[in-house]
């Protein structure tokens, strides 16, 4: 059987839309049979991923493998890069603006919880061309 | 305890429910949604002042029971519509953060 691939596009600052991707990973992973808590760290990592392209980076492309063993999100985007990544995956640092914080995000937590709840994290950025962040969950 | 059972207990203002069947395992506090996201549980009746669209994801996600609005925090149709779309239930109170989840916690415990 041959894998299956999602395709999804994140809107720059759609924050109306933010979550959708997640939300329909998470409903197809479940109708699949794919163990809740495989299910619920793919869905707690792809949703602060997204949550990240919309206010960092002005959208992306997020592409979704799942195979037998183990779910691949790849979250492609444009934006202007992470300057420190070492700074970024600290707990409680943020650039995100103040309008940001007060709808409830920039905690500073959306890339160590994206680390947290994948079983492996990659980071390749560069300053000025964008970033992509490849996630795996096994199964 | 049922969505629709904690209603008629704790008089919460119902605004939205789509599942009024759904059952409460447990009341959870916070307003940073990435806290929410890797803190909260399924069956959760969510305590929050974050009456936006972005919660209703973060419960969607989290498999929560309901969201409760408090502190009399302003409705957003907006949120509103998205709860509906996505199944999720969506109450309000007047009173502060700790008040309203210790009369939720209450009603669960005397269930």
């Amino acid at each position: 059987m041959s894998n299956l691939v999602l395709k999804y596009t994140v809107d720059n600052e759609d924050f109306t839309r933010a979550g959708e991707a997640s939300s329909d990973v998470k409903k197809k992973l479940k109708m699949m049979g794919v163990p809740p808590e495989a299910v619920r760290k793919v869905a707690i990592a792809m949703y602060e991923g997204e949550i990240n392209m919309v206010i960092h980076a002005d959208g992306g492309e997020i592409t979704v493998e799942i195979t037998p063993t183990q779910i691949v999100m790849v979250l492609k985007d444009k934006g202007p890069g992470i300057t420190d990544i070492e700074k970024a995956m600290q707990a409680g640092y943020s650039t995100a603006s103040e309008n940001i914080r007060a709808l409830g995000f920039g905690a500073g937590m959306g890339l160590p919880n994206m680390k947290k709840y994948s079983d492996e994290m990659d980071i390749d950025t560069v300053i000025g061309v964008g970033t992509t962040v490849t996630m795996k969950v096994n199964i | 305890m049922t969505v629709n059972e904690l209603i008629e207990k704790t008089g919460l203002e119902p605004l939205c429910i789509p599942c009024p069947e759904r059952e409460i395992s447990g009341v959870y506090n916070c307003d940073l949604m990435s806290v929410v996201m890797s803190k909260g549980f399924s069956g959760a009746a969510w305590v929050t002042i974050m009456a936006n669209i972005n919660a209703v994801a973060v419960a969607s996600l989290t498999d929560m029971a309901c969201i409760v609005l408090s502190e009399g925090a302003a409705k957003d149709e907006v949120m509103l519509s998205k709860a509906k779309a996505q199944e999720i239930n969506v109450l309000m109170s007047c009173e502060p953060i700790f008040e309203t989840s210790l009369s939720i916690y209450n009603a669960l415990k005397n269930a």
